[in-house]
């Protein structure tokens, strides 16, 4: 597997804070908007089509 | 309405085999003199081979249908000797705009490479397209019986023939063909004659399109809103024709009412909306329409053979229809006529099915993600897209993934059974399957493009040396020598750098301006064994290896 699964985030609270706050104060809407953005300019920060589809894969419902 | 364009009226002629109550056989018959159907008929004739066409109506499309011709079909009609006035009439664009919501989210230039002779794409409404074609027809009517009112209602097919049940304004008569040609579009009578399987998905949208008359000062560029302020929560596509025609697409859903929709007093308001109240314009015709994305499961049917929307019908965005279809009896007629002159055994038709379904699934997947990117399925799919949309406003790396119709480009047999692999190394486009690019030449003293000196039959491209001798042959088909440096010269370097031809290469070419072998040394007995290949001259397990 390309992808890397192990934990890689250095502040993992400090992060999934930021996340959190982003979508406070956004309608329904606004937050399905600012989420489908953001998995778009992180797959683009990716750029590698297989860890894309691994990723993908991890994603969906067990 | 219509007042820009005057439909010619085609005369209803009685054939002698319908006076006569004797069936005639012919050897090849097209039905539906549609663009495909009559470019199948320019296609027969340019090889010497009579063609009947039969057609139910007696004039060309009724308003503007096909709008956009890329490059690749406008080469294949060059070859037939009719661009010219298609190039002529038309309307030549590179610059694409996609605006979303207010905002121009980004422009895209189709970015013709220079050294081409056919233009990246006109724009030139359908009925004129048909209407030059018949003129190209008429000037070969040696060849080609172009019948109007003929409608084909039953056929019956046999080992060695067919025969067809055809109404005219006389009554019913019987004609037979070895082959028939189905070029009777995407409701194609024929397909269902022969119970042909027409699968894919079908679209729950519909389309208003609108041909508009007006004096616009607008570039001549492709317009593309998605939710645009004029027409909320659905795409509009503006387009500029011959005679200061304008195509306008409205997006409408799935819940319009066809009928109200089609009305001049729900239609202009729409118009109003997007152009401003002070343009003048008149509406020369409107229809709707949905679409799917489908294709029949076999091109061969025995002797009946499906091309153009008969064959496969796509979305409108991506102007795949038409110049598919164009493709489609380009890769057909050399077959056909190999097989009716006995030269190449009737299997080589199937290689046609396997080469021009294999390019009607890339159109078909191409066709379906600008839709689904255009009309989203689902709530989240539309999240997606307008974020796309909001991001390639500012940022570069959203901008590929808009996607509002990937414009018509050939598709490269890569795996054909027809083709030789490669032994050696070579850089560039021409790998065996892909069509020949062009370039400037100078060929017998005339500066003149490189397709246009290739003619009807296989060719064999030599840069650097070959053996004194003009032509090769495997079986009854014959490869005629063209080396670069003789007869033909590449005085701006232009070919040898399209084709890896800087040092030696040898191709050899098909009759469909095809790549089917290419070699770093003239070997003759090799390019026989992939000439013989590419007419199914070798038995099966052979080609298999």
């Amino acid at each position: 597997m390309k992808l890397n699964v192990k934990a890689n985030i250095p502040r993992p609270d400090d992060f999934y804070q930021q996340l959190i706050v982003m979508q406070k104060d956004l309608s329904d809407d606004e937050v399905q908007l600012a989420n489908a953005k953001l998995i778009l300019i992180l797959a683009n920060h990716i750029g590698d089509m297989d860890v894309l589809s691994e990723a993908m894969q991890v994603a969906m419902p067990k | 309405m219509l007042n820009t364009y005057q439909y010619p009226e085609f005369p209803y002629i009685q054939s002698q085999e319908q006076k006569s109550g004797k069936p005639v056989r012919h050897p090849v018959v097209v039905v539906g003199a549609g663009p495909i159907g009559l470019t199948a008929a320019l296609d027969c004739a340019a090889r010497g081979q009579p063609v009947v066409v039969l057609d139910d109506g007696h004039t060309v499309s009724i308003g503007s249908r096909g709008v956009c011709y890329a490059k690749r079909p406008l080469e294949i009609w060059d070859r037939l000797g009719c661009a010219e006035p298609m190039v002529d009439k038309g309307i030549s664009w590179n610059l694409g705009k996609v605006y979303f919501k207010d905002k121009l989210a980004y422009k895209f230039n189709l970015l013709p490479e220079d050294d081409h002779k056919m233009p990246a794409m006109i724009n030139l409404q359908q009925y004129y397209l048909e209407e030059f074609l018949v003129e190209c027809c008429a000037k070969k009517s040696d060849l080609i019986d172009l019948r109007w009112q003929h409608k084909v209602i039953s056929l019956k097919q046999h080992d060695d023939y067919v025969s067809l049940s055809v109404e005219t304004p006389d009554g019913i008569f019987t004609m037979e063909c070895e082959w028939l040609i189905a070029c009777d579009g995407a409701n194609s009578d024929v397909r269902n004659m022969v119970n042909g399987e027409f699968t894919g998905q079908f679209f729950q949208d519909r389309f208003l399109i609108a041909d508009v008359v007006m004096k616009a000062d607008f570039p001549t560029e492709r317009w593309f809103w998605f939710d645009p302020p004029f027409h909320k929560n659905q795409s509009v596509l503006l387009h500029r024709q011959a005679d200061d025609v304008w195509r306008i697409d409205f997006q409408l859903g799935w819940d319009a009412d066809p009928v109200e929709e089609k009305k001049p007093e729900n239609v202009i308001p729409r118009i109003k909306a997007m152009l401003g109240d002070d343009k003048e314009f008149e509406l020369e015709w409107v229809s709707i329409y949905q679409f799917a994305c489908r294709r029949i499961d076999n091109f061969r049917y025995g002797r009946v053979l499906f091309a153009g929307d008969a064959a496969h019908q796509v979305s409108p965005f991506g102007a795949r229809g038409a110049n598919t279809g164009v493709q489609d009896t380009d890769n057909l007629i050399w077959k056909l006529k190999l097989v009716l002159d006995g030269k190449a055994p009737a299997r080589l038709l199937d290689t046609y099915d396997e080469e021009r379904a294999y390019a009607a699934d890339d159109n078909l997947l191409q066709s379906t993600r600008s839709t689904d990117f255009i009309t989203p399925k689902s709530k989240s799919s539309r999240y997606f897209r307008d974020a796309t949309l909001e991001l390639a406003e500012d940022y570069d790396f959203a901008r590929p993934l808009v996607n509002s119709g990937r414009l018509s480009s050939p598709t490269p047999y890569v795996e054909s059974s027809l083709n030789t692999p490669d032994e050696t190394h070579f850089e560039g486009a021409m790998t065996p399957g892909a069509n020949c690019a062009d370039a400037p030449i100078v060929y017998r003293g005339e500066e003149t493009w490189f397709l246009n000196c290739l003619g009807e039959g296989f060719i064999i491209l030599v840069f650097g040396s070959a053996p004194n001798i003009s032509s090769l042959r495997a079986g009854g088909v014959e490869a005629s020598v063209l080396t670069v440096g003789e007869t033909l010269w590449d005085m701006k370097g232009i070919l040898a750098e399209r084709y890896d031809g800087g040092q030696e290469a040898v191709y050899l070419l098909r009759p469909d301006q095809h790549v089917a072998a290419r070699w770093r040394s003239f070997d003759g007995e090799k390019i026989k064994a992939a000439l013989a290949r590419a007419t199914c001259q070798t038995s099966s397990s052979k080609v298999q290896e």
